[in-house]
């Protein structure tokens, strides 16, 4: 999705309401329980969140000049560097060490990258498919991008062919170097 | 649950695990040589390049897919090293260009060009540049089609300063900023005579 995105994509930028962003905590927490207890250490009250509108009906949400999440149709979707910050609350998948660099180019990520012995996946039943997933490596401890599963993980332990992982935001890509200021 | 707070590397901006995939691994080591020695001991230990890449690897996808990976990224090291070097010869063979233009009377304005090359951002250099001579400036595209900043006011010798300061930051020391004269020459000493 962010392969290619420059400043240029940029529509307009507005900081948004208190009453918004109250809103947009508690949707974000509607989404992945476990943000609760952080939720308010990651965007404190006093800070101030800007949305960012950009091409093809992406909007950015800044919390004091870093991206952290982002929206393109109802569903927030939490950028790597939030995530770093906090990844126990998010699904996640593990890839082996072969699979990272195909993934840091942004390619989808395959079965067979997330079935073989340094991969991982979650214990069943599992993802459902559409699910977003934050993607880890072997041997690494943060997350090297995000994406939403295709298949259904119990599909992906079975099948295990063709694309497990759509990639939506990696190490890398231009969110990743995009910069507020 | 306390937050996290990952280091990124200087260098190439990954956490600083994922740095044997970016090309940059020499430099982004001596970063964290640097910055983080304990994390570097915890990452990389006594060894060099590749020896720490070997054990990186905790092989688990296979010993013949292993080299090859090995192989893609010593490959992919090369590239990133030689594009760095052209990129650098690039910037030390560019110049810089100040050019001063007259305007009415005793009136001149300053047109820089050549910058795009050292990633310099313009407008907020145009901006700055209008806060600190207290001046209009702006961005514009000369006849070359080639963005430029405009300064009203003359100001070259200010400009030429503060440019060489910038690109010293920047660790290019040698890269030549040239002020040229447009046309006729007007206040190096005092106003010429009109033409009668």
């Amino acid at each position: 999705m962010f392969k290619k995105f420059t400043r240029e994509d940029v529509h307009s930028r507005s900081n948004v309401k208190s009453s918004v962003q109250r809103t947009l905590k508690s949707k974000l927490v509607s989404q992945f329980p476990k943000l609760e207890e952080v939720i308010d250490e990651l965007i404190p009250k006093k800070s101030q969140v800007e949305l960012i509108k950009c091409e093809d009906k992406i909007q950015l949400y800044a919390v004091d000049g870093e991206v952290y999440f982002f929206q393109n149709f109802n569903e927030l979707i939490p950028t790597l560097k939030f995530v770093h910050k906090f990844p126990e609350a998010f699904p996640t998948v593990q890839v082996d060490r072969g699979a990272i660099k195909f993934v840091l180019s942004g390619a989808n990520i395959m079965c067979p990258g997330l079935t073989s012995p340094g991969a991982n996946l979650p214990d069943a039943p599992g993802l459902e498919k559409e699910a977003l997933v934050i993607v880890n490596a072997e041997n690494k401890e943060n997350a090297l991008a995000i994406g939403r599963l295709l298949m259904s993980t119990e599909d992906i332990k079975s099948i295990n062919k063709g694309h497990g992982v759509e990639l939506i935001h990696y190490l890398g890509d231009c969110l990743w170097n995009f910069s507020v200021e | 649950m306390p937050l996290k707070t990952v280091i990124y590397c200087g260098v190439c901006s990954f956490p600083p695990e994922y740095c044997e995939f970016t090309g940059k691994i020499k430099r982004c080591r001596a970063w964290l040589h640097e910055t983080h020695p304990e994390l570097f001991q915890k990452l990389y230990g006594d060894l060099d390049v590749e020896e720490a890449a070997a054990k990186l690897a905790g092989s688990s996808i296979g010993e013949e897919r292993e080299e090859k990976l090995e192989k893609d990224l010593r490959k992919l090291q090369a590239k990133q090293e030689s594009r760095e070097q052209r990129e650098l010869a690039k910037k030390l063979s560019s110049k810089v260009v100040i050019k001063r233009e007259a305007r009415t009377k005793r009136k001149c304005m300053i047109a820089i060009s050549g910058l795009e090359v050292f990633e310099i951002d313009m407008k907020k250099l145009a901006k700055t540049f209008a806060s600190k001579f207290a001046t209009g400036c702006s961005v514009s595209k000369n006849a070359e089609k080639k963005e430029e900043i405009v300064v009203q006011g003359d100001v070259a010798e200010e400009v030429e300063a503060y440019i060489h300061s910038l690109l010293e930051d920047k660790g290019l020391k040698d890269v030549k900023v040239e002020v040229v004269d447009a046309k006729k020459k007007k206040k190096p000493t005092t106003t010429p005579a009109p033409a009668a």
